[in-house]
């Protein structure tokens, strides 16, 4: 089907989430504004005012009722996502970036940015049933990780966190001590900053997309390299279908480079790979500038990918998408 | 007591070093590997003799004839360098007083006395002296040649490798060489399985480039000490080294029996020019057969290149593959050698008053000529053809208001078409016209023709290999035209014109029929494979950003490239081109066309410099018997189709069994995972409520089951 064009946005995309139900999709980018769409037409419902920085990452809660966004404004903000008012700000001394509800929306992971001295941190939050309980004090603080955590969300059965970001190093720590439990082999590990991180359904399994054009799967427990898969460009986002053995990574050229390129030469376009094979089945293109980010309707029969350009595409299957023979 | 604690510890260490020192002549069947350093570093000692020469065969003369003959002798050796102070010095016989027939000289630089003596050596002084000139440091090892001769040791025979190994290949499948980083990789191109198969792969192989013989046999490396061929049965050996320090450029002869090295020198001296040192070895045996040292300026002649200012390469082969005859050009000379004595022809040039360029046949020892138009036109711009070594011009064409002229040999030698461009009336402008020789026809008949529109620029000329066709890219458009003739049956006729392709550049299969139009750089790597017997496009694809285009040497397969001149997409494509142009011709017989032009397989490579296809040596069988295979292909291609069939149905299998076995794997994992997972939970749920037993608090579980609720809007 033709791709739904989203132009509500005037700067880079930066993240989307669609809601546990599948018929919300929520967009970040770096104009300080979130906004929510409708995931089937596209149309828009309304947008977060409030951030004054650029907003990097979101995550809805499992009834669709509370938003959690984090900004370079040092701030991250809970919402109402019905009514789009601002229900708490944790305030930070450097910039936000990943948020992560745990399952059961009563905790929520948040990363902070190295910045003016001060190294990143990932901090974990109670989320109070009633807002106005909420407080802002972090249940637990954990540091270690050099450069930017891109990526830090709740491992199985809310045990565990994984983080990932610019030293590209996969990291697991226990939550209840905040021990770091275990870091990826290097030797089969990425080379370059992970860019994103997505989680399986069942949380069994993780993708992670790198700027050494490389995305790999791993196990979420045991942290063991299950997949790799190759593309030519830097990886910017990934996703993976909750319907069929596909994996989707999106990229580009370089953002800095992408003016001096041809559109061509860029391959700004969302890789589609079998997930068992790690062999390419095909592309969407469409996109002007790298895709930042990329999401999977829960019911796998749609995505939608947020650029560069500022555009978010949001994509419907074909029915000839759902023959493809995986083997 | 450190001094103590030294000595004994001095004591023990030169003991034990003793007994680790291998008895002299003995290696215990290890080889040292230092030898080959040893070989090529050797040493230069400065003896500070170097620019000394001596000279030898002079008069004997009286001391009243003394100054004079000092003179004589200073004039003339002055000429080549400045004598240092005190430099001459012509010893005396004590008691006579009369000089002893030798005197030695000291120049400032060592390079002004070696070219002293080049050039005095063996010339004459007067009429009875020849003089002997030598380096000074040359006398110690003239002086210890022995009195009595040896006899030389005949070396024991060791066969030598089969350089032909590689085409005795079962599945006859071709080579090619890439480099990329500091890698050099030699690979099969094995089509049928969709991959490049390596051979040989070796880091730093080479410091600049590798270059194939022309009949594939060797491949050539070059280092800063030399050059160095590779080939063999067993691998990639080394077969030989060529000694020439700070090498730039290689090229082998035809017959690839001689190597041509090159190397260019910065001058001490600013002023003075650059000096190009130029080597021809025999390739099996290594022995240099000439070496020429000369200044650079000899050798700026027509299109020079590259980083040494000269035109590469300096000496043309010509008369085919038995490397008979090279020439090089110079200033109102071309000076033709012959590779028995390795010296001119005659012992002199042929003299061409203002020679501009000059190309030999590819398989006769014939060559062409051009000479431009001079002197307001008063002396008339001409092509010429020679025949060495009796050298008579065979034919001469008068050519008037040229600006210039370029020579396309046919690869059979059976044509020349020479491009001319010529001046408008006005002078401002110039057009494009063709010459044509038919050189294998009596008397050489020559014909004139132009382009349907002569104003038309043309960018590109090809002959068909072996072929009586040639097509032209020509248009001043953006999207130029594409055009074929024929000079079958004594005249040219066009068969068709292509309009508006995206092309630059044409690429004639190995054995005919076919051509790719290639649209390179500025086109951004478009391609269309076209059929010339049927004068229909086959495919179009494209290769984005391609730079570079080889067909295999068979016409079976196409390799483009991009090369590192582009940041991105650096690596190679294969594509194929077979069926027809292995039918010769009988395209009806051939295989489905969808067979041309289909990407077989891609190589991505960073970094990539190279893409070279192994060249084959000439097809041992005779044209009858050739003829024969032709008319009989269907037979023979009957086992090669079940060979193929059974490979591919083999790798479809395989194939299978793979996928299957990976599927099979991720399920047991997810399941193992699951459990795991379940377990886990199971586990957890009964210690929560074993707290919760002992908080005696009751709080009700958020229950965690995928259910959706599809009526409960938020809205």
């Amino acid at each position: 089907m033709r791709p739904i064009l989203m132009k509500g946005h005037e700067r880079p995309l930066t993240f989307l989430k669609y809601n546990r139900d599948g018929d919300l999709l929520f967009s970040c980018a770096k104009d300080h504004t979130p906004t929510v769409w409708f995931a089937d037409n596209g149309e828009r419902l309304g947008t977060y005012r409030g951030h004054n920085g650029a907003v990097w990452c979101c995550d809805v809660s499992r009834d669709s009722t509370r938003l959690i966004t984090g900004s370079a404004d040092q701030s991250a903000k809970l919402w109402d996502v019905q009514s789009g008012t601002q229900l708490f700000t944790f305030n930070f001394d450097s910039p936000a970036r990943a948020v992560d509800f745990s399952v059961g929306d009563k905790l929520c992971v948040m990363t902070t940015d190295p910045f003016m001295g001060l190294p990143s941190a990932i901090h974990v939050k109670r989320i109070a049933a009633d807002p106005d309980d909420q407080i802002g004090e972090s249940v637990l603080v954990l540091k270690g990780p050099q450069g930017r955590i891109n990526r830090a969300v709740w491992g199985p059965l809310n045990r565990t966190i994984i983080s990932a970001g610019e030293d590209a190093v996969i990291r697991i720590w226990d939550t209840e001590t905040g021990k770091l439990l275990q870091e990826n082999d290097k030797d089969v590990g990425h080379k370059k900053t992970i860019t994103s991180l997505a989680k399986s359904t069942d949380a069994s399994h993780f993708l992670t997309g790198s700027l050494d054009k490389s995305a790999k799967l791993w196990d979420s427990r045991s942290l063991t390299l299950i997949k790799t898969y190759v593309t030519e460009r830097p990886v910017n986002a990934v996703a993976m279908s909750p319907l069929l053995n596909h994996v989707v990574l999106g990229g580009g050229q370089d953002a800095s480079s992408v003016t001096t390129t041809d559109h061509r030469a860029g391959k700004f376009e969302a890789k589609f790979y079998d997930k068992i094979l790690q062999e390419e089945i095909g592309g969407v293109k469409g996109h002007f500038g790298p895709i930042n980010a990329l999401a999977f309707n829960p019911d796998g029969k749609s995505f939608s990918s947020g650029g560069e350009d500022g555009y978010v595409r949001l994509h419907h299957f074909d029915p000839d998408y759902f023959k493809i023979p995986s083997i | 007591m450190a001094d103590i604690m030294s000595m004994t510890f001095d004591d023990k260490t030169t003991e034990s070093l003793h007994s680790l020192i291998l008895p002299p002549g003995e290696d215990f069947g290890i080889k040292s590997d230092d030898e080959e350093l040893h070989e090529d570093d050797q040493l230069e000692f400065d003896a500070g003799f170097e620019s000394i020469i001596v000279v030898d065969n002079l008069p004997v003369v009286l001391q009243k004839k003394f100054d004079k003959l000092e003179a004589v002798v200073r004039r003339k050796f002055s000429r080549f360098g400045v004598i240092k102070e005190n430099g001459l010095w012509m010893p005396v016989e004590e008691d006579t007083g009369k000089t002893r027939g030798y005197c030695f000289i000291e120049y400032n630089t060592p390079q002004e006395a070696e070219l002293a003596k080049e050039n005095t050596n063996g010339r004459k002084l007067g009429k009875e002296h020849i003089l002997a000139v030598k380096m000074f440091d040359e006398i110690d090892k003239l002086m210890s040649v022995p009195d009595k001769w040896d006899p030389p040791e005949t070396k024991p025979y060791t066969p030598l490798e089969n350089v032909h190994h590689w085409l005795a290949d079962e599945k006859g499948r071709d080579q090619f060489v890439i480099r990329s980083g500091s890698d050099t990789e030699v690979m099969w191109n094995d089509a049928r399985q969709l991959k490049a198969d390596p051979v040989h792969k070796r880091p730093f192989w080479t410091e600049s480039f590798v270059q194939w013989s022309r009949f594939g046999s060797y491949l050539a490396t070059v280092h800063r000490q030399g050059a160095a061929v590779w080939g063999g049965a067993s691998g990639f050996n080394r077969l030989m080294r060529y000694v020439h320090p700070q090498v730039k450029l290689i090229d082998f002869s035809p017959g690839e029996k001689y190597l041509v090295t090159c190397s260019s020198q910065e001058p001490s001296n600013p002023r003075d020019t650059r000096r190009v040192v130029l080597n021809i070895f025999d390739v099996r045996t290594g022995k240099v057969m000439k070496e020429l040292k000369e200044s650079a300026d000899e050798f700026a002649f027509g299109d020079t290149c590259g980083f040494t200012g000269v035109s590469w390469p300096i000496f043309r082969w010509g008369g085919g593959n038995e490397d008979k005859y090279f020439a090089r050009l110079g200033k109102n000379v071309i000076s033709v050698y012959e590779t028995e004595t390795f010296n001119l022809i005659d012992k002199k040039s042929i003299h061409v008053e203002n020679v501009m360029d000059f190309c030999w046949s590819p398989t006769d020892s014939i060559f062409a000529l051009f000479v431009p138009e001079l002197g307001g036109g008063n002396q008339l711009a001409r092509v010429s053809l020679f025949q060495i070594p009796s050298k008579v011009e065979l034919r001469k064409k008068i050519l008037f208001s040229v600006s210039d002229c370029k020579m396309y040999w046919q690869s059979n030698g059976e044509y020349l078409a020479v491009k001319v461009e010529r001046y408008t009336k006005t002078k401002t402008n110039t057009y494009t016209g063709f010459e044509l020789f038919r050189i294998k026809e009596r008397d050489i008949p020559i014909e004139a023709f132009e382009l349907d529109n002569k104003n038309d620029k043309v960018i590109s000329f090809a002959w068909e290999p072996k072929g009586d066709r040639f097509a032209v890219i020509h248009g001043d458009n953006p999207r130029p035209d594409v055009s074929f003739y024929s000079v079958k049956g004594g005249k040219v006729s066009k068969l068709t014109t292509l309009k508006q392709k995206q092309a630059n550049a044409l690429f004639w299969s190995p054995s005919g029929h076919f051509i790719i139009l290639a649209g390179l750089k500025g086109f951004n790597g478009q391609f269309e494979f076209y059929n010339v017997d049927e004068l229909q496009t086959i495919a179009i694809t494209e290769h984005f950003m391609a730079t570079d285009v080889e067909w295999d040497p068979t016409g079976r397969y196409v390799a483009t490239s991009v090369t590192s001149g582009h940041e991105m997409e650096n690596g190679f494509n294969i594509w194929s081109c077979n069926g027809w142009a292995l039918c010769g011709g009988t395209s009806r017989t051939g295989p489905e066309p969808a067979l041309n032009g289909k990407l077989l397989y891609r190589v991505p490579k960073d970094h990539f410099f190279q893409f070279s296809w192994r060249p084959r040596p000439p097809s041992l069988l005779s044209p009858e018997k050739e003829e024969e295979i032709l008319k009989n292909l269907k037979k023979y291609s009957k086992n090669y189709e079940t060979d193929d069939q059974d490979i591919s149905v083999l790798l479809s299998e395989q194939e299978c069994e793979k996928r299957k076995q990976l599927k099979e794997e991720w399920e047991r994992w997810v399941n193992e995972w699951k459990r795991d997972h379940d377990e886990q939970m199971l586990r957890d749920r009964e210690a929560s409520d074993v707290e919760e037993a002992e908080q005696v608090e009751v709080e009700e579980l958020v229950d965690v089951t995928d259910e959706i609720f599809p009526d409960v809007r938020i809205f």
